[in-house]
């Protein structure tokens, strides 16, 4: 046997003394530094310059001033939007997803509606908010459309794409494939043997659903719907562009930078120190949601 | 075993129309409709043009659209050579040597979930853009924050990609193989991690790539001209040249999607193509 | 009129396979009936026509005389047992059982005791609060035909049940399972492709290939008796040779030359090649100088080719002058001279042991 053939069957050594281990964390330095320095450190300074007055003394007068109603406005309307976009874009994202895989329809329009949604999962900002302009703005298609054809006078009636409904509409075109893309695995995880043995033990479909799909479901569907809740809370671009006088927080900030709105640094930092929290809460009950539907459908 | 039996009693399986079946078609063609009138909307304003098409030959032949998207594009490219650089060789670290760093690790890629792109900014400009560290005073310096932000989103989607397809790779025995034949750490993971990752690294590359040309508010604040802020800004003085923008903006976003789906066929990694706002 | 009866049954998917064609059995109520055959020749699909998930394209299939070939699956009052187990894994282990008597709206303290007594039965008494995936394989099963006994079934369906299962606790749970059927005294059908399974656990065994029904039959008149190539190379290990025939009316063949007298008359014109069948073990070693007896009527001579130690059995194989090998397992004899490669010996066997197939 010639050495190397030896050493590949005699294994490489295992036994790794705990000076080794130590040295191996340093592996991972690169990783760690880069992170600090784009994303931990910053956002650590936020987090002291929000407990810091201007002169630098420490405080917490700036979450006292979160309490304005101006800002708990912002704060509200933005969860507002997001809920309205999780819950909606979920339950629709949820059927459009179950349409194409279980609905009956032709087996292509899966595979259709899955790379349609990779891309318009990433199709926001600026020019999102110019194809909804063109689609529901004064002028835009549909609203004509609904003028000449039907005599529907969409603005007429109280309807604005410039407007908090507005940016609700808009988003969807995100959260709407977010859900496909991740309730579709979910969706096929529902293993034919179970429909089967609930049916076979006298169920209906209904009885199915409602004692066995669903419950299995759940997890994942609340978990998505929290990740779409975060989607939407920290969306900025898109809102900018079409109504930007609609109250959100990430408006703020961005209007805090542009020209300190708030004439307060500290209370910027307490804002984005307060979304970050939002933000937290809302990934940390997605993991364990995560966690609890991994172990059904796996 | 096949039979040519004249009469087939057979009532084929699947294709009994049902109420059921009905409601599934109107959700479908609902999603449709939603999905493609915005497209359909902004094709045909920009097709108004005078003269005919005349939006598109403005736009690909202005300098301006060219200049930001290839601005953009190198951006793009150099975030994803540091982003593989950085995180290859770290979660193939963590597989092999460090597993008990794993969850340290993954918490860090979800964070550019939690920190919206707004408040990361918020934080650089907040402390590299003053005294004493003033890094925006020059270009060069606010390219560097720019590409260390990109670097961050791009954090979670690269780290999963290539840690998927490690998944599917026996790295450890590899190594061992590698190492028994004398091979350093360097040419292991150049020669014999890397190679095996196309499709991993191809998927997370693309979808970067998307990521950064449609960008728009980190690149907006520091004042980079990216093409995010160019549509922004043609969007806000002209017509029809946004509306074409915008159309060739989703078709190349398809087309960095279709790449990724055709090198990912037939391949055991599953590839995620979530993307940003 | 048996109690579950398939007449004529037949299934063709778009397309125009045919995965199932002839089929009719009718099985006796409390009886144990295996369906086995090799992957694709239409055991399952059989299975899941009289379990409703898939429909006849023509023929009927009637349950104590009422016909459910057209039945909805969740309405007829067959319980299944599933290669997968398919255990729900959002309930518990009690949940699962008492799952199809809820749907029944049955009182909540007759499924508690009812499920109860089940679990006793499949010997998981007290971990009724067990989730699916805090058991093993073998537990998961037993909990499956719990589900499936406790709506109380007219038919027993159970699809390849422990193919996936380790051997030993195949074993162990293949006896359970019939030991639970006979005291319940339910209609069973069995499907499997091993057949020590089929033979040990069935009253009756249908051997199927391609989608047609090569044999019925009790366990021993499948293996002594196999009525088609098929049936005998794939039940045990008989021996399957082709001979040419000598004489059809006296039952005298050749094999490789060497004559070899069976005990029925069969039909073939002299010189034709027929299908023999031989069971291995009926086959001896002939010292030279051993007696003539009925039981080696028929002596060849051959060259040993292999000998295989099985523990309890040695295979042996020998080959004939024409190229033919047969196989013979003797049992273990710790003190028996095994004989050398290449030497030549003697075998013997009598008439009887010899079957001329159909085809």
């Amino acid at each position: 046997m010639t050495a190397p053939a030896q050493m590949l069957v005699q294994g490489a050594p295992k036994a790794r003394p705990a000076r080794r281990r130590n040295l191996n964390v340093l592996g991972l330095a690169p990783f760690v530094i880069f992170a600090a320095l784009f994303l931990l450190i910053p956002v650590v300074f936020l987090v002291v310059g929000s407990l810091q007055d201007a002169q630098g003394n420490p405080t917490l007068a700036n979450y006292g001033d979160l309490s304005q109603d101006f800002i708990i406005d912002a704060y509200v309307t933005s969860i507002r939007v997001s809920l309205v976009t999780a819950i909606a874009g979920g339950l629709f994202g949820f059927l459009l997803a179950y349409a194409v895989i279980l609905g009956g329809l032709p087996s292509f329009l899966r595979p259709a509606l899955m790379t349609f949604s990779g891309v318009a999962s990433n199709f926001a900002g600026v020019p999102l908010a110019l194809a909804f302009i063109f689609t529901l703005g004064h002028v835009g298609l549909v609203t004509k459309f609904l003028l000449d054809s039907f005599g529907i006078d969409m603005y007429g009636s109280g309807f604005n794409l410039y407007s908090e409904v507005g940016i609700e509409a808009t988003y969807m075109y995100f959260q709407f494939p977010l859900m496909v893309l991740i309730m579709a695995p979910a969706i096929d995880g529902l293993r034919q043997d179970w429909r089967e043995a609930s049916a076979n033990l006298g169920a209906t479909p209904a009885e199915y659903w409602r004692h066995i799909a669903l419950p299995i479901l759940t997890p994942t569907l609340l978990g998505t719907m929290i990740l779409l809740f975060g989607n939407s809370f920290g969306a900025q671009a898109t809102a900018y562009e079409l109504a930007p006088q609609v109250n959100l927080v990430t408006l703020v900030i961005s209007a805090q930078m542009s020209g300190d709105v708030l004439h307060n640094v500290g209370l910027g930092y307490s804002l984005a120190v307060g979304m970050i929290a939002i933000m937290a809460v809302a990934i940390f009950f997605y993991t364990l949601l995560q966690r609890r539907s991994e172990r059904w459908l796996r | 075993m096949t039979s040519s039996s004249a009469v087939a009693a057979a009532k084929p399986s699947r294709s009994r129309p049902s109420p059921a079946r009905f409601f599934w078609w109107v959700v479908f063609i609902l999603g449709v409709l939603y999905f493609f009138l915005p497209l359909l909307a902004t094709l045909l304003f920009a097709l108004r043009s005078q003269p005919f098409l005349s939006a598109f030959t403005d736009t690909l032949t202005a300098s301006d659209f060219w200049s930001a998207l290839g601005y953009s594009f190198v951006i793009g490219i150099i975030t994803i050579v540091i982003s593989v650089v950085l995180i290859l060789p770290t979660a193939f670290w963590v597989r092999l040597r460090v597993p008990r760093a794993r969850p340290f690790v993954e918490f860090i890629t979800l964070l550019p979930f939690v920190i919206p792109p707004v408040v990361i900014v918020f934080g650089l400009l907040q402390m590299y853009a003053n005294k004493p560290i003033s890094l925006t005073t020059a270009p060069f310096g606010s390219d560097l924050l720019l590409i260390g932000a990109y670097v961050v989103l791009s954090l979670p989607y690269m780290y999963r990609s290539i840690d998927a397809g490690l998944r599917t790779l026996d790295i450890l025995t590899l190594t061992e193989a590698a190492q028994s034949m004398g091979a350093g750490w360097g040419r292991i993971l150049v020669q014999i991690i890397l190679p095996n990752l196309r499709v991993s690294l191809l998927s997370g590359a693309f979808l970067t790539l998307a990521i950064v040309v449609g960008e728009y508010t980190i690149a907006s604040f520091l004042a980079r001209p990216a093409f995010g802020p160019f549509i922004a800004l043609i969007g806000r003085n002209e017509a029809y040249r946004p509306a074409a923008v915008a159309i060739i903006s989703f078709g190349l976003t398809w087309l960095a999607m279709g790449v990724i789906a055709v090198v990912g066929r037939g391949s055991r990694t599953r590839i995620r193509i979530t993307g940003a706002h | 009129m048996g109690f579950l009866d398939l007449t004529d049954v037949r299934k063709e998917f778009v397309g125009g396979t045919v995965a199932v064609e002839d089929f009719n059995l009718k099985a006796e109520k409390g009886e144990f009936v295996s369906f086995l055959g090799p992957s694709g020749c239409g055991k399952t699909t059989t299975l899941r026509m009289i379990a409703g998930f898939e429909r006849p394209s023509s023929g009927s299939i009637t349950v104590d005389s009422a016909d459910i070939t057209n039945k909805a699956p969740h309405l007829r009052n067959v319980g299944m047992v599933f290669q997968s187990y398919a255990l729900f894994p959002n309930m518990t282990v009690a949940g699962n059982i008492g799952y199809g008597l809820r749907i029944r709206k049955r009182p909540a303290d007759q499924i508690k005791k009812r499920v109860g007594e089940l679990l006793e039965l499949i010997n998981l008494g007290g971990r009724g609060d067990r989730y699916p995936w805090q058991l093993s394989g073998g537990q998961q099963q037993r909990v499956a035909l719990a589900r499936a006994l406790a709506i109380e079934p007219q038919v027993l369906l159970l699809d390849e049940p422990l193919s996936a299962l380790d051997a030993k606790i195949r074993v162990q749970l293949r006896e359970q399972i019939r030991a639970i059927q006979r005291q319940l005294g339910i209609t069973t059908i069995y499907v499997t492709h091993d057949q020590e399974e089929a033979l040990s656990l069935s009253d009756r065994i249908v051997v199927m290939s391609e989608g047609r029904i090569e044999q019925i039959g009790t366990p021993a008149q499948i293996y002594n008796f196999p009525a088609t190539t098929f049936v005998a190379k794939f039940v045990g290990s008989l021996n399957v040779v082709t001979a040419k025939t000598v004489d059809g009316a006296a039952g005298t063949v050749t094999i490789d030359g060497l004559p070899v007298r069976t005990v029925t008359p069969f039909q073939a014109a002299a010189g034709s090649d027929v299908v023999l069948a031989l069971r291995p073990e009926v086959v001896t070693i002939v010292g030279d100088g051993d007696a003539a007896s009925s039981r080696t009527a028929n002596r060849l001579h051959a060259a040993v080719d292999e000998v295989t130690f099985l523990g309890a059995v040695v295979r042996t194989r020998v080959k004939l002058p024409g190229g033919t090998t047969l196989n013979f397992d003797t049992f273990n004899d710790p003190h028996a001279v095994v004989p050398a490669l290449g030497s030549a010996i003697t075998i013997g066997f009598p008439a009887e042991g010899c079957l001329v197939l159909a085809d």
